[in-house]
């Protein structure tokens, strides 16, 4: 029997809505066969019959999704796509969408960028509102700001509540100063700073006394990091990049970036796109340990994946075709893990201390374990890129050692693995800021197919039946008018996209952003 | 936007003539408010045709603009669906797999919209077909690289333009979702 968690105020299991009585759905999915055989319909053809079969309740079925990132519109896009009667409002805290596709993915990948092109489609059904410049939920962290909504005040009006607000934190290392030094700072801010994120545009980034940077991590943000600071000016002037960092490029001296990774080339993060890219750089010359590729590729063996084998290739062939003395560089350097910055007395980063590693273990879980050796690396800037975190919100369930909130395929779970009606998660809040868009893709369909599956069930969700529902069609809209609280749609968020365009023509770039939630909104007033 | 369509469609019929240029090799077109030639109607900046099948995307070829062959004179294709059928469908030459799964209204993705920046067009052919291709470049493979269910025969659909000898060709449409209960995860449940 699935014991069903209620968390605030939600309605007893005996009431829970099963309204769709008698229909081939429910040959395939009772309640007891979910609870009880959860293999049983443990094929995709089972799946998707559900998806398009079934017989689901006629009344309009009314979902909330928190962020418009990538996680949430792909979620949306499905549940439309699925369920006809359904109605999505989408709740993102800036006055712009788009998560990281706008302040994550880099300005010289504008391919990447094509999705939101599905997302406006998304956008443009008349079943999906957009309600932007509006925070759901306080995040529990103490001093946190009180965010325009609390999920209580949504429960009333939704079936499903979809939690997609991502990773908002990065990681840190736990050594020495490096919150405290100049030049020490989060790559995820650096990057945010870049794309024109308003909340980090108050980062202090002078590259204008600085030669060295060092990355510590090795995956595709370090990599992106990386390649802002040794792409030639004039690649990056094309872009989406921020005018503001541009000027900030233009006095950079930055010439040699390395890349730390506690572990072997084997146990990389970043991906072959953006290693071929680096490798691409024009003017700059590729080091790393090529005894150690060549000792872990042999121990490895056979039992390299293509992807890990045809990445390896990519290091090797990096190695033999680096053309030696030019004006920049990048290295990749392994068996390295941080132990503490140091700066001097103006407090300006000058060295980092690097324990040295061996690895132990067998292929498939290879640990780094320290030697006890060190060494000093001489650097100007640091970057942490060790991963993002997601922060749990007031009333909902956050594994803090995994920072996701618990869930099983979507389906929000609590501590002790109970089903939370009505509640969903999906992307990086959901399994953790891993995978490029595909992968968050995927797994937002895999959400929305939960949720589908649920409603056209007959699962409980948050209201049980439409008397529960009030008249108004908007009622979120209207509390937070009548709060006096300003709201973005979509079609203000095309206009501060075209002004956007506008700006960005004028100096040739394909967009020239907002930098502050002032500036945005001043568009649409 | 007629002019655009035209000579999109002239750029691109001489690209697949020729065939096969170096991947790499990026023609940047300026464009202006596409309009609503298609659902892409807001591609408003530049679009990067990275190469041939590139052409086939955006605002020209979407949801059907290509005319279908008459019923018994295009290539013949056997898509399978993630649920088992197959579904026999006809291509225009020079057609990318992906474009024809989407006029077909099969559930391929194509989300980066064929600029080589995603692998949600993984299909998986048939032997016999995937032999008579040339090799996938270094930049589809890093894509398919990162594709579900990677097989020895996978390639990206947008990058496969129909030729006749490709006729007969199958493509297995690989789940958009990996699903956990397939998968064999197992969830704790009470």
């Amino acid at each position: 029997m699935i014991r069903l968690s209620l968390l605030t105020r939600g309605e007893p299991l005996s009431q829970a809505r099963c309204s769709i009585p008698t229909s081939s759905i429910r040959r395939t999915f009772t309640p007891s066969l979910l609870s009880n055989n959860i293999r049983s319909f443990s094929t995709a053809w089972t799946l998707r019959n559900a998806l398009t079969e079934a017989a689901a309740p006629t009344r309009p079925f009314k979902v909330a999704v928190i962020g418009s990132g990538p996680g949430g519109f792909y979620a949306a896009h499905r549940i439309l796509k699925h369920v006809p009667q359904s109605s999505i409002d989408m709740f993102e805290a800036l006055p712009v969408p788009h998560g990281l596709v706008r302040f994550g993915v880099a300005p010289d990948h504008p391919e990447v960028k094509n999705v939101m092109h599905t997302f406006d489609e998304v956008a443009e059904n008349p079943n999906f509102t957009f309600i932007g410049n509006t925070s759901v939920g306080t995040y529990v962290t103490p001093g946190s700001k009180k965010a325009d909504l609390e999920i209580s005040d949504l429960r009333p009006h939704y079936d499903a509540i979809l939690l997609a607000y991502g990773a908002h934190e990065d990681r840190l290392l736990g050594v020495p100063n490096e919150q405290t030094l100049k030049g020490v700072m989060a790559a995820r801010s650096f990057v945010g700073f870049y794309n024109g994120l308003p909340c980090e545009q108050d980062l202090e980034v002078d590259l204008s006394k600085a030669e060295t940077a060092v990355v510590i991590g090795q995956g595709n943000v370090a990599l992106d990091v990386a390649r802002i600071l040794l792409t030639p000016l004039e690649e990056l002037k094309k872009t989406d990049l921020t005018e503001r960092m541009i000027k900030i490029l233009e006095k950079s001296r930055v010439k040699h970036v390395h890349v730390v990774g506690r572990r072997g080339p084997l146990e990389v993060a970043f991906t072959a796109k953006e290693l071929r890219e680096m490798l691409q750089l024009p003017g700059t010359t590729f080091h790393m340990d090529q005894e150690l590729l060549a000792s872990e590729m042999e121990r490895a063996g056979k039992t390299l994946d293509r992807p890990r084998k045809r990445l390896m290739g990519l290091l090797e062939k990096g190695i033999k075709e680096s053309k030696p003395d030019q004006p920049k560089s990048w290295s990749l350097q392994f068996l390295r893990s941080p132990l503490g910055f140091s700066g001097d007395s103006d407090n300006q980063l000058k060295a980092i201390e690097l324990g040295i590693n061996r690895l132990e273990g067998d292929n498939s879980n290879r640990k780094a374990v320290a030697t006890g050796e060190k060494e000093i690396l001489a650097c100007d800037l640091a970057f942490r890129s060790i991963g993002y975190k997601s922060v749990g919100i007031q009333g909902i369930p956050f594994d803090e050692r995994k920072g996701i909130v618990p869930n099983m395929d979507g389906k929000v779970v609590d501590a002790e693995q109970n089903i939370v009606p009505g509640f969903y998660a999906s992307g990086w809040l959901k399994r953790g800021p891993i995978g490029v868009i595909a992968t968050t893709m995927a797994d937002a369909y895999q959400t929305a197919d939960t949720i589908i599956l649920d409603w056209n069930s007959g699962q409980p969700m948050l209201n049980n039946d439409s008397s529960s529902m009030k008249n108004s069609s908007k009622p979120v809209l209207e509390l937070l008018k009548s709060k006096g609280h300003k709201t973005v749609s979509y079609k203000d968020w095309k206009k501060i996209e075209q002004k956007e365009f506008e700006l960005g023509a004028k100096v040739g770039k394909p967009r020239e952003k907002f930098l502050t939630i002032e500036e945005m909104l001043r568009v649409v007033d | 936007m007629t002019i655009l369509a035209a000579s999109t469609r002239a750029l691109r019929s001489a690209i697949s003539s020729t065939c096969r240029t170096p991947r790499n090799q990026s023609i940047l077109m300026q464009t202006g408010r596409i309009g609503s030639l298609a659902s892409w109607n807001n591609i408003n900046s530049n679009i990067l045709l990275s190469q041939q099948a590139s052409f086939s995307t955006g605002a020209v070829w979407q949801h059907g603009s290509m005319p279908r062959p008459a019923p018994g004179t295009g290539i013949k294709v056997n898509f399978v669906k993630p649920n088992g059928e197959t579904v026999t469908v006809e291509a225009n030459e020079g057609e990318s797999l992906l474009d024809l799964a989407r006029a077909n209204d099969m559930d391929v993705e194509g989300a980066c919209e064929a600029s080589l920046a995603c692998s949600t067009c993984h299909l998986i052919l048939d032997e016999a077909s995937f032999d008579k291709l040339e090799e996938p470049s270094d930049e589809e493979n890093d894509m398919l690289d990162l594709a579900f269910g990677l097989t020895d025969t996978s390639r990206l659909g947008c990058q496969v333009l129909m030729t006749k000898e490709l006729e007969g060709l199958t493509a297995k449409i690989p789940s958009a979702t990996r699903n956990m209960y397939v998968d064999g995860a197992k969830p704790k449940h009470h």
